[in-house]
């Protein structure tokens, strides 16, 4: 064990960096993730978070700063790195003409499973990810949640420490993705730590804490509960019978700093809440736009990633 | 439906990959200016429907007619009608979004005279004017989508066939692109849309759930929240998912799903069942923060038909 982070932390970044000529991808981000811990990544695309994870997982080399996962520094001991991690993205590399069980056994001499521990790991990785019976079929021909559930499994058949997932269930309908949380959390029972991105704030929800990322940098970094509860800006839920039209009146309104349809509701930010209360009622219906409700709320993840995302300086430009 | 004609008919549609039945004997008309939904499982038959709606997949069973025009007797015909973007758009990534947009104006036959107009307006929903000349390749997720989009719209479709729009796209990017799309289908043209955010699909006019390549259920949003039997009671509780698995077996409880950090108990009355509901888990010692009826969501629809 290197003697760069404590026993407890399991993934640590101290004022990590990564350049790509004159762009800062990754800038000066420093966190830590406790052993057994859930910890979601989240932010714009293009914030950087894919770069954090590939400079973690020992893909790529740092410009500055350091990092340690499992106890090893990233960049000299990048080879320990990929020995104590499982590593899942959304282009996952399972291959699509191999039957289920012959991917698992391919991973398994990838990750030096030893060759006694071989059958038992297909197993359990069978069991628990719910393959059983589909085990002898084309992994090109199962639907993308399962193949996904499969890809997880290879990814944790060599028991690592530490799960890296990036953007696991991008695309994958509801009952999948809850599903795939399910298997996350049996894997995890036994004390894996996950790192996890995702774009799904229900699945941030299911997280421990949650980093959140805008060009590059870390600009919020807290329990999903108390990033909810941290003071932002007054914010309401309007029901009107043309959300589309109520969107972009408010847009237009001074004291008005973000408006989005939210399902069939409109959420709206605003500066100063008396102020809203009594023009917003008024605006919609000199333009004709029935006001069915207008409640003050508290915000959702999707709310608060926005709001920190633009009190941040907006969403990165690439 | 309306009285006008349909601006989509499907009757008895239908196509096998091998011994696989993705899309079977699907029927259901859209009308002029209409923003339906597909929604299902993965492999449910989304995607072979919107191919075959787009001319690009030739189906062995039934037809479909896009503005009169039958995708198997003229699937080059349909492709006049219509804006189609897959879940894997066909960008060049070695060219800049500028050259990307004019190669599909020139591929759609946009009039050089159109084209700034059309360009302006996408550019002032997609955030895309500042980099016309940066390479496609070299964009975000979300602003490949936006790029993807814009080029599917560069010539004025009557119709919209859009396939996952928001596939791993953020949340920010996700706004953006639905603000796009709300506004082509008020300007009257009909679009038909499949996404794995049920959110998103609460905004639809109508939605069709699909399941095993058939429509398993067509209606409003609304009539389709209005039919879930049961009522949804919504719990906040600490460690939530010892609380869901301690109300699994539970004789009161129908269902119980986790929403995010909530649960969602489907059971036949609040008002009766939900205080000895509370009580197993007060008594198990978690405390309930908040418990309290709600509407059901698609979501909670969509996995109480699925889930059977």
């Amino acid at each position: 064990m290197s003697a760069q982070a404590p026993n407890d932390i399991a993934v640590a970044a101290q004022e990590l960096t990564r350049v790509f000529g004159s762009f800062t991808a990754v800038d000066r981000v420093s966190f830590a993730v406790r052993r057994g811990e859930i910890f979601g990544f989240l932010g714009p695309n293009g914030a950087g978070k894919t770069t954090t994870i590939k400079m973690l997982t020992g893909l790529l080399a740092p410009s500055s700063g350091r990092g340690s996962v499992a106890g090893y520094d990233i960049g000299a001991q990048s080879e320990m790195v990929k020995r104590n991690i499982g590593y899942m993205s959304q282009l996952f590399s399972l291959y699509a003409d191999l039957t289920v069980e012959e991917n698992i056994a391919f991973f398994s001499g990838l990750y030096h499973v030893p060759r006694e521990k071989r059958a038992a790991r297909r197993d359990w990785v069978l069991e628990v990810a719910g393959l059983t019976d589909r085990r002898t079929r084309l992994t090109g021909e199962l639907p993308l949640g399962i193949k996904q559930r499969l890809a997880l499994g290879c990814a944790v058949l060599h028991e690592p420490p530490i799960l890296f997932l990036d953007e696991p269930t991008s695309g994958v309908d509801p009952l999948s993705r809850r599903r795939f949380w399910d298997l996350i959390y049996t894997l995890t029972a036994g004390g894996t730590t996950v790192f996890v991105s995702t774009h799904y704030m229900e699945e941030a929800e299911y997280c421990h804490r949650l980093a959140l990322m805008n060009r590059g940098k870390l600009i919020a970094l807290d329990a999903p509960a108390r990033l909810r509860a941290a003071a932002t800006e007054p914010l309401f839920e309007l029901k009107t019978d043309d959300s589309l039209k109520t969107v972009k009146l408010l847009q237009r309104m001074a004291g008005v700093r973000e408006a989005a349809m939210y399902g069939r509701a409109v959420h709206v930010a605003v500066a100063d809440r008396a102020q809203a209360r009594a023009e917003i009622p008024r605006r919609l219906k000199q333009e004709g736009v029935a006001l069915h409700g207008m409640d003050e709320i508290a915000p959702s993840l999707e709310d608060v990633f926005v709001f920190r995302v633009r009190e941040a300086g907006g969403a990165p430009v690439d | 439906m309306t009285d006008a004609a349909p601006a989509i008919a499907v009757r008895g549609l239908g196509c096998r990959f091998g011994e696989i039945r993705a899309v079977e004997d699907v029927s259901f008309e859209v009308s002029p200016g209409e923003l339906f939904g597909l929604v299902g499982p993965d492999g449910a038959g989304k995607t072979t429907l919107l191919r075959m709606l787009a001319g690009v997949l030739r189906p062995d069973g039934g037809d479909a007619q896009l503005y009169g025009v039958s995708v198997v007797r003229d699937p080059e015909g349909v492709k006049h009608e219509i804006a189609y973007m897959p879940q894997r758009f066909g960008l060049y990534t070695d060219l800049t979004v500028m050259e990307n947009l004019d190669f599909y104006a020139d591929l759609y036959g946009v009039p050089q005279a159109e084209r700034r107009a059309r360009l302006e307006r996408l550019f002032h929903f997609s955030n895309l004017a500042p980099f016309g000349d940066r390479l496609a390749g070299a964009l975000s997720g979300g602003m490949k989508q936006k790029l993807a989009l814009s080029c599917a719209l560069i010539h004025l479709p009557k119709i919209l066939l859009l396939d996952e729009p928001t596939f791993g796209v953020d949340p920010i990017s996700r706004r953006d692109l639905w603000l796009i799309v709300h506004e082509m289908v008020e300007e009257g043209v009909t679009a038909v849309v499949s996404t794995a955010y049920l959110d998103e699909a609460e905004r639809f006019d109508r939605v069709a759930l699909l399941h095993g390549g058939r429509v398993l259920a067509l209606d409003t949003p609304a009539r389709l929240q209005r039919g879930l039997s049961g009522e949804v009671l919504v719990i906040e509780v600490e460690a939530p998912r010892a609380a869901r698995d301690l109300l699994v077996d539970h004789p009161k409880v129908r269902r119980v799903t986790l929403f995010g950090d909530k649960l969602h108990v489907t059971v036949a009355s609040v008002a009766s069942d939900g205080p000895a509901i509370e009580r197993v888990l007060r008594d198990a010692g978690l405390s309930v923060h908040r418990a309290h009826k709600a509407e059901a969501s698609l979501e909670d629809v969509f996995i109480e038909r699925l889930a059977g």
